[in-house]
């Protein structure tokens, strides 16, 4: 398809690997963070670290929305289905993820919650018109790509005058997110985070657009690279930092010009200003509370708001004790270094939200890389040299 | 959650609504995101919403810089 499979190119991604290799200096390493999820499920799933010289590291972030979604917020949303009898609509992804006592969303439903599964935030309030009777809530979660079509649906109903639909916004912030990676004493303390620069997302720049980056390359001298989320997409980002780093530049690049302007899409920008307001602080499982990184419903438009009209309070609970995702979110950790992963652990019955999404780091480790971890000894050649 | 696909509109209709075919497939989705789109354009479809629209000449840009950069591993007898 077109704008899609010529940015798979195996050829070209072994040649763009050789020059990696070639110009990243043997005597050092370079450790390199892909925000985005959408990254680390193409990495996963296209074989990039295999291209790559065993001196050029990916970590992978936080970038997955539904990874860093607090069980407290679920929590708020199986309630209203099971205890206010709400409809409670959502994306297919946040439907798996494990919350309190047992239950994720999709548990829930069996035990008699209206929860539905929804395309987009258009097919919520469809539903909210088809039953005038009922209360139907939008669980809305997800980055600035995400957020556009939320706030669309919020300025809709409140023109159309849709009296039984409200969302319950729990939609976050990138560049928040990415300053408390860089500050957090956490990470500070543990020092076994070196970054030495960001792949900066793909979808959710087309929105917000490159020029939100530049804080990072100029505050924390931190080389971003904007790429799309094709395999040779990712190859010429990390070709990029490489050369950034090796110039001792810190610049924010676009290798997504195809998609991504330095002032992003200002329509959709006006709509979500329009109808959302900074949150003061938000938790998001793995970083905590991080200041100003998420969005809520403008006073306007507080009639659509969940938490006001059903008056709810978040309480945060904490993670299972085994599951890793925290320090995983966090770059601290990876997938394997969990003891429950692959074991307690799996996408068919997963205990950490990093394991639910296919763009979390564990799930995309499970589905495409651990066969990796498995070292591989040609035994039988061997054997059959010495026994003649 | 973020994987959105280029898609390209092959009819517009009305209320902000169009029409892409992805590979044959084709779905509603809704334009009122993007600014002066036109049917033959490829957009970006994330969660039945078209949020960006690709820039065929920017597009065409960087799949020079890899053909580029065949040529130079092709002269350099590089695999």
């Amino acid at each position: 398809m077109k704008y899609i499979d010529e940015f798979r190119d195996g050829d070209l991604a072994r040649q763009i690997g050789a020059r990696i290799a070639a110009e990243a200096h043997p005597d050092r390493n370079y450790s390199f963070m892909e925000f985005c999820g959408g990254h680390t499920h193409a990495i996963s799933r296209y074989g990039v670290l295999e291209l790559l010289p065993p001196n050029v590291r990916m970590i992978h972030g936080p970038g997955c929305p539904v990874c860093v979604l607090p069980i407290g917020r679920i929590d708020l949303a199986i309630r209203l289905a099971l205890e206010r009898g709400a409809i409670v609509c959502t994306y297919g992804d946040t439907m798996r993820v494990p919350a309190s006592d047992s239950l994720s969303l999709i548990k829930a439903k069996a035990r008699g919650g209206d929860i539905r599964m929804v395309y987009s935030a258009a097919d919520a309030m469809a539903l909210a018109r088809a039953n005038p009777q009922c209360e139907v809530v939008f669980f809305a979660i997800g980055f600035e790509t995400t957020t556009p079509p939320t706030a669309l649906a919020i300025r809709d109903a409140a023109r159309e005058g849709l009296a039984n639909f409200s969302v319950l916004c729990c939609h976050v912030l990138t560049p928040s997110a990415i300053t408390h990676i860089l500050e957090s004493p956490e990470v500070r303390q543990l020092g076994t985070v070196p970054i030495d620069g960001f792949i900066g997302p793909a979808h959710v720049s087309i929105v917000i657009g490159s020029a939100p980056y530049e804080h990072f390359a100029e505050e924390y001298r931190k080389p971003v690279v904007i790429a799309g989320f094709e395999p040779l997409d990712v190859m010429q980002a990390i070709l990029m930092l490489v050369r950034q780093v090796n110039q001792g530049r810190a610049h924010v690049e676009n290798e997504f010009t195809r998609a991504v302007t330095p002032e992003g899409n200002l329509k959709a920008q006006a709509l979500v200003s329009e109808v959302f307001a900074l949150r003061p602080s938000f938790e998001w499982r793995g970083l905590g509370e991080v200041p100003y990184s998420a969005l809520k419903i403008r006073e306007a438009f507080a009639a659509f708001d969940a938490e006001r009209r059903f008056d709810l309070s978040y309480t945060p609970v904490a993670d299972n004790k085994a599951c890793e995702c925290g320090a995983i979110l966090r770059g601290v950790k990876k997938p394997t270094d969990c003891k429950i992963f692959g074991t307690v652990c799996t996408p068919e019955n997963p205990v950490g939200s990093c394991m639910v999404s296919s763009e979390g780091a564990c799930a995309a480790h499970y589905t495409y890389g651990r066969f990796r971890d498995i070292p591989i000894v040609a035994t039988s050649a061997t054997t059959e040299e010495v026994s003649p | 959650m973020c994987l959105a696909i280029p898609a390209q509109l092959v009819e517009l209709r009305p209320h902000d609504q169009a029409v892409v075919n992805l590979g044959g497939i084709r779905k509603e989705i809704s334009i009122a995101l993007v600014a002066d789109v036109q049917v033959g354009d490829y957009v970006i479809v994330h969660v039945g919403h078209a949020i960006g629209v690709i820039d065929p000449e920017e597009a065409e840009k960087t799949l020079a810089l890899f053909a580029e950069m065949q040529a130079v591993a092709g002269a350099d007898g590089q695999p």
